[in-house]
């Protein structure tokens, strides 16, 4: 069984058993990273791209490792340096990358779409690493793995999602994913950082953070990016932390094995102190390593040559 | 292995004729190796890994000394993933003792073309480097693609590649029992 779809672009067009898939694979690749040699021949001829139009050294970093697990050859282009600098479209250096030979292409953009719109003009597969404030899959993926491992289960759990909605990827993956297994959605957070219509999807909307804490299972902690500061979306980093903070004292109406994700990097004692962060209840760094496994699972599943069913 | 609805050209083995070749397999084992010392069983999955485990049990009455028993899934290791028309689930490899410097012995139900044994040596010679690796199966057919020979078998069948070998187990199929089926 195989995922049936070429490219993975967003959490919000996969079914239950498709995601159920790739954690279940993401299991059993989560036992490569552990071996001596974390290498298995699976993907050998194969060529992925990195094309990341915006900065991130974790998810370049990760997508790079799980491919090269995997045997897969991978090119990342650095677009700062490249003929995108040079007024090339970014159709152009999509076309020019596959008829080179890449297999699968995983990109990165501040615009929300991008990727979507590389999947519908090139044959070779599209992974989404992030797209403007749209969706972010194989994080949502990741922490859907990382709560299934700790938690047993991902129904019926209470998720609290704190801070910056507005401009989170990481969010939206998270709501879609985790409405599809029916876990009780809470998102928190100031009310510049919070979008319009969030009810619409079916998640509890609020301004006050301990209500969105009150029996929580897990507290996904949204990194508060500094440079919004620049724009006024909220008063100073300081009150930010007093106000969205999330401590010790604040955990204390969550339930008592309450688990904390942080997508990282943390900006400690601004969302999150680093007595939370480095408690037995945040799972921050597992989340990293759940984070190249998942991706392993999707670059396998995706690169099935011809049994996509296509 | 996909069950045919049609009816077996053959009953090649019942349960006690399972159960007496692997009584032989285990006491060969001990013959060929002095013993239990270092030897650990990995059966190859699925059915690798019950003909492991009933192997392990017979070591245990015969020797009354308990092996090492580890699981291999081999889909990561296969030459022939985008020739299949179905991308196979990958399970896990559960190897819970260091391969370095064991006499590994490999089980698995049927030995055919040799390219689930080459993709189980691949996957056992990354997590280690063991002193020496035997392979047992419950039934050869022949057609080898590959150079590869078993140490230990229970019963050689001349078949055609037109037939099919089915091992049924009681862990997996709910009965033991070794079936020919014409393709």
């Amino acid at each position: 069984m195989g995922l049936r779809r070429k490219d993975l672009l967003g959490l919000q067009d996969l079914t239950r058993e498709e995601i159920d898939l790739i954690l279940d694979t993401a299991e059993s690749m989560r036992e490569i990273i552990d071996r001596p040699v974390k290498k298995v021949p699976t993907l050998r001829g194969k060529v992925i791209v990195n094309l990341f139009y915006e900065p991130s050294t974790r998810t370049r970093n990760s997508f790079e490792l799980a491919a090269k697990y995997l045997s897969a050859d991978v090119q990342s282009v650095a677009v700062a340096q490249s003929s995108v600098q040079k007024g090339e479209t970014l159709l152009d250096t999509a076309r020019n990358l596959e008829v080179m030979g890449a297999d699968l292409v995983i990109m990165r953009h501040s615009e929300g779409g991008a990727p979507h719109f590389l999947a519908r003009r090139l044959r070779a597969g599209v992974v989404n690493a992030g797209d403007g404030i749209h969706e972010h899959p194989t994080q949502g993926l990741l922490d859907l793995f990382t709560i299934r491992r700790r938690k047993g289960r991902l129904s019926g759990l209470k998720v609290a999602i704190v801070g910056d909605i507005l401009h989170s990827r990481v969010a939206r993956s998270n709501i879609w994913g985790l409405l599809k297994y029916g876990s009780e959605v809470w998102v928190a957070g100031p009310a510049t950082l919070l979008p319009p219509g969030l009810e619409a999807l079916g998640v509890h909307v609020t301004h006050d953070l301990d209500e969105a804490l009150d029996g929580a299972d897990v507290v996904n902690v949204l990194r508060i990016q500094l440079e919004r500061q620049q724009k006024g979306l909220f008063p100073s980093v300081h009150e930010y932390a007093r106000f969205w903070g999330i401590t010790p004292q604040r955990l204390a109406a969550c339930k008592e094995d309450v688990l904390v994700l942080h997508p990282g990097p943390m900006n400690r004692g601004v969302e999150i102190t680093s007595e939370v962060a480095d408690s037995h209840r945040a799972a921050i760094l597992e989340q990293v390593t759940g984070g190249v496994a998942v991706r392993m699972a999707v670059l396998y599943l995706l690169l099935g040559g011809g049994g996509t069913g296509e | 292995m996909e069950s045919p609805t049609r009816k077996p050209k053959a009953h090649l083995m019942d349960a006690d004729a399972i159960a007496r070749a692997l009584y032989r397999i285990a006491h060969e084992i001990l013959e060929r190796n002095k013993g239990t010392e270092r030897l650990a069983l990995v059966g190859i999955r699925r059915r690798g890994v019950p003909l492991a485990r009933r192997l392990v049990a017979r070591i245990r009455e015969i020797e009354g000394q308990d092996v090492p028993v580890g699981v291999l899934d081999i889909t990561l290791y296969r030459d022939d993933l985008t020739e299949r028309s179905e991308w196979p689930q990958v399970e896990r490899t559960e190897v819970p003792f260091p391969v370095r410097g064991r006499r590994i012995v490999l089980v698995d139900d049927v030995l055919y073309t040799g390219r689930t044994a080459r993709a189980a040596l691949d996957a056992l010679l990354d997590l280690g480097r063991p002193e020496s690796v035997q392979l047992a199966v419950l039934v050869d057919r022949g057609h080898r693609e590959l150079p590869i020979r078993a140490d230990y078998v229970g019963k050689n069948v001349p078949t055609s590649r037109r037939e099919l070998v089915e091992v049924r187990l009681t862990e997996v199929d709910g009965e033991d029992g070794v079936y020919l089926f014409e393709l």
